[in-house]
């Protein structure tokens, strides 16, 4: 009976990356997980789903009446409750996926001490649990852009390409954290106040046209300036800052390859310090 | 043992770093103080860290190396902090080794615990796939084996309800039948069979049973030396993180009964030191302070008792602040980890509580303790308003000797108590 497969045990050493095809096996695994989040996320709460749409949509109010129409902040081309809700749609999205992300290990740590799988399912679930949130919060973008009736730009091609960075910069940040937060606490203090002061780091309020030219290589270096840029451009037709964009895109890559070799090098000792 | 090795462990050790314990903050300034002065501390400390000798390392498991053939059923026995769920940790792969190697043949599957990933608000039936799935079942297993773990746990009715509303004995019983559908090469428990209630526990039993003898390669570590022996062919006896004996389960049980650590603690005294003891589980601040045991005449109690002797208990003890809902128990449990009997100032109904603060000393007599010769280990507990507050698991052992209890110079030798009896012929 007993299969071919042998399994060596052995202290590893070292920078590793995280085993893919490994995670692939446990597809199914990470695929309840990433169900049972979405499950209790809302569960005993009156407005249920509809939190995933009252966040954002209460935000774009108050930007539209504090920031456009009081402090005169112009978008870059479409009306500004619709340019501000698409910025509001991605950074929400990374917002609330780094954060669970970042506290994903620490709430999970039962299964962690008593069972096995790739520990990278935790976080990449926590964050998969929010693409149902975005998913319908694009509904939302469509909705406006009909009743702003706001063109929809052939650039909308490019819509899967602008998820998949904003995917790739939220896992790697949120694997990262994840496996600082396990080891130091001090992240779960720092979390949410770079959450908040992101919002002001990342074009989402205002559009880059209205930033000097000579910080938008520093703000690139944001992977979110890219993303809610790249956002905008395929959704709305704004003009498309492809250097910022093409910088973005590349700090997410490193990002999660950080992300990976990070993660495997500090889960070895998660079980023990949880 | 026969067949080829399943599991080969060499040479296998794991350290883990003690924490540094510091003492609780007194007061809100110190507290301050100690906060802004903490980063500087870290950072001297994973300085030192990497220079330092390892005086501060604990080795759980120390150069450790068996092999398990297929179809063997092995029972770990071992004290508390012998290294048994060490062991099984990373033969789970829940942690890593430090040094050594495991070569494993077969798909494993190891239940460290009931209910791992139980979710409360989520359903019977939610729960069900989603702790399949953590165990490392596919969905099509758990489709295939839906309706068999739903009889097994007898609650088709509770499906649909989220777990949250179950009571512990439900919860136990639909965790465990998700777990007995498992259908590994290699089964690795914990002590799993410790909860839920005597039936259902003869259910799993029954059903570890079938499961040994289909033919699967079982490890299984209990404090239940009677399951052990009942389950296993094989047992290996830990202590201290080294393996020390390797052989048939009766011969390991039998060698973990006598081994020096089954001893315990205060083999000498008549009194015992609880304040300090080792055998305090790690949720409990010390409350209780002094054991002191006497016999017949006031003659203190060091060792052996006879059958059917007068014991007498002092408890030392401190209540943080005054009540008089307090309560005070002794178990006497044998050297198998069954529970013999229990004492406690609330099944007195004699006994005068009134409100008190600070130390207290509360004396147990029994005129007449009828256990059967044996030794048994003494569990103290503190209680406030029925929650304990302090235990001493081991606080100490009592060896019963044989006696002329009945006066006729014949003493049972099985059994658990004597009892004044009569006969008559009509």
């Amino acid at each position: 009976m007993a299969s071919e497969i042998e399994l060596v045990i052995q202290p590893r050493k070292g920078w590793q990356a995280i085993d893919l095809r490994e995670l692939w096996h446990y597809r199914e695994l990470l695929g309840f997980l990433l169900w049972r989040d979405v499950r209790i996320r809302y569960a005993q709460t009156i407005l249920g789903g509809l939190w995933a749409v009252v966040q954002p949509l209460l935000a774009m109010a108050i930007f539209t009446a504090l920031f456009h129409r009081m402090a005169g902040i112009q978008s870059d081309g479409p009306p500004y409750p619709l340019f501000a809700f698409v910025g509001l749609t991605a950074w929400i999205f990374f917002s609330n996926a780094i954060s669970a992300a970042a506290a994903s290990l620490i709430g999970n740590q039962q299964l962690i001490s008593k069972v096995y799988f790739p520990r990278a399912l935790i976080p990449l679930a926590a964050i998969g649990a929010f693409v149902l949130d975005f998913a319908v919060n694009l509904v939302i973008v469509a909705g406006m852009m009909v009743y702003y009736r706001w063109p929809l730009s052939a650039g909308v091609v490019w819509l899967p390409v602008c998820v998949l960075v904003m995917l790739v910069a939220t896992a790697g940040v949120g694997l990262i954290l994840a496996a600082l937060n396990a080891h130091y606490r001090d992240v779960k203090y720092a979390v949410p106040f770079f959450v908040q002061l992101g919002l002001f780091v990342t074009p989402v309020i205002y559009s880059l046209a209205a930033v000097p030219e000579r910080f938008h290589l520093v703000l690139g270096l944001n992977p979110m300036t890219g993303v809610v840029e790249a956002f905008r451009h395929s959704l709305l037709e704004s003009p498309a800052r492809w250097s910022v964009i093409g910088e973005s895109a590349a700090v997410s890559l490193v990002l999660l390859v950080l992300g990976l070799y990070l993660f495997r090098r500090m889960e070895r000792r998660f079980a023990d310090v949880i | 043992m026969g067949g080829p090795a399943i599991i080969e462990v060499e040479r296998l050790s794991k350290s883990y770093r003690l924490g540094i314990t510091r003492a609780p903050f007194d007061n809100l300034r110190e507290a301050l103080f100690r906060g802004l002065r903490a980063p500087a501390e870290a950072w001297t400390r994973l300085n030192k860290r990497r220079k330092e000798d390892g005086r501060d390392i604990l080795w759980a498991l120390r150069d450790l190396s068996f092999s398990v053939a297929e179809g063997d059923v092995v029972g770990i026995i071992g004290a508390n902090g012998a290294g048994k769920s060490t062991l099984l940790k990373i033969l789970s792969r829940i942690t890593d080794p430090t040094e050594g190697t495991v070569r494993i043949r077969g798909r494993l599957s190891s239940l460290l615990e009931v209910g791992t990933g139980f979710h409360p608000e989520l359903t019977g039936r939610d729960n069900i796939y989603l702790n399949g799935a953590v165990l490392g079942m596919r969905k099509s297993e758990i489709d295939a084996r839906f309706d068999a773990i739903v009889d097994f746990a007898e609650m088709a009715a509770f499906l649909d309800t989220p777990v949250k509303r179950y009571s512990s004995g439900m919860y136990v019983r639909l965790a465990f039948a998700v777990a007995a559908h498992l259908d590994p090469e290699i089964l690795i428990v914990d002590e799993v069979l410790a909860v839920g209630d005597l039936a259902f526990q003869r259910k799993c039993l029954g059903k570890m049973g079938e499961v040994s003898r289909g033919g699967r390669t079982v490890l299984f570590v209990s404090h239940n030396m009677a399951a052990v022996e009942h389950l296993c062919r094989i047992g290996l006896v830990l202590e201290g993180g080294r393996l020390v004996f390797h052989g048939s389960t009766k011969e390991a049980v039998e060698y973990y009964v006598r081994s020096p650590a089954a001893e315990g603690p205060g083999a000498e005294s008549h009194s015992t030191d609880l304040s300090r003891a080792g055998t305090r589980p790690p949720q409990f601040r010390p409350a209780l302070r002094r054991l002191e045991l006497f016999t017949a005449g006031g003659a203190p109690l060091s060792a052996n008792i006879p059958v059917g002797g007068y014991f007498r208990a002092e408890v030392r003890f401190a209540l943080e602040r005054p009540t008089s809902s307090f309560d005070v128990s002794i178990r006497f449990d044998d050297l198998l980890g069954q529970r013999i009997l229990a004492v406690n100032t609330a099944f007195d109904p004699a006994f005068e509580r009134r409100e008190h603060g600070g130390e207290l000393e509360a004396v147990c007599e029994i005129a007449s303790l009828t256990l059967t010769p044996g030794s048994y280990k003494l569990r103290v507990a503190l209680l406030v308003g029925n929650t304990e507050i302090d235990v001493v698991e081991d606080a100490r052992r009592l060896t019963v000797v044989p006696s002329d209890y009945y006066g006729t110079g014949r003493m049972p030798r099985t059994g658990t108590f004597v009892v004044p009896h009569r006969w008559s012929l009509r």
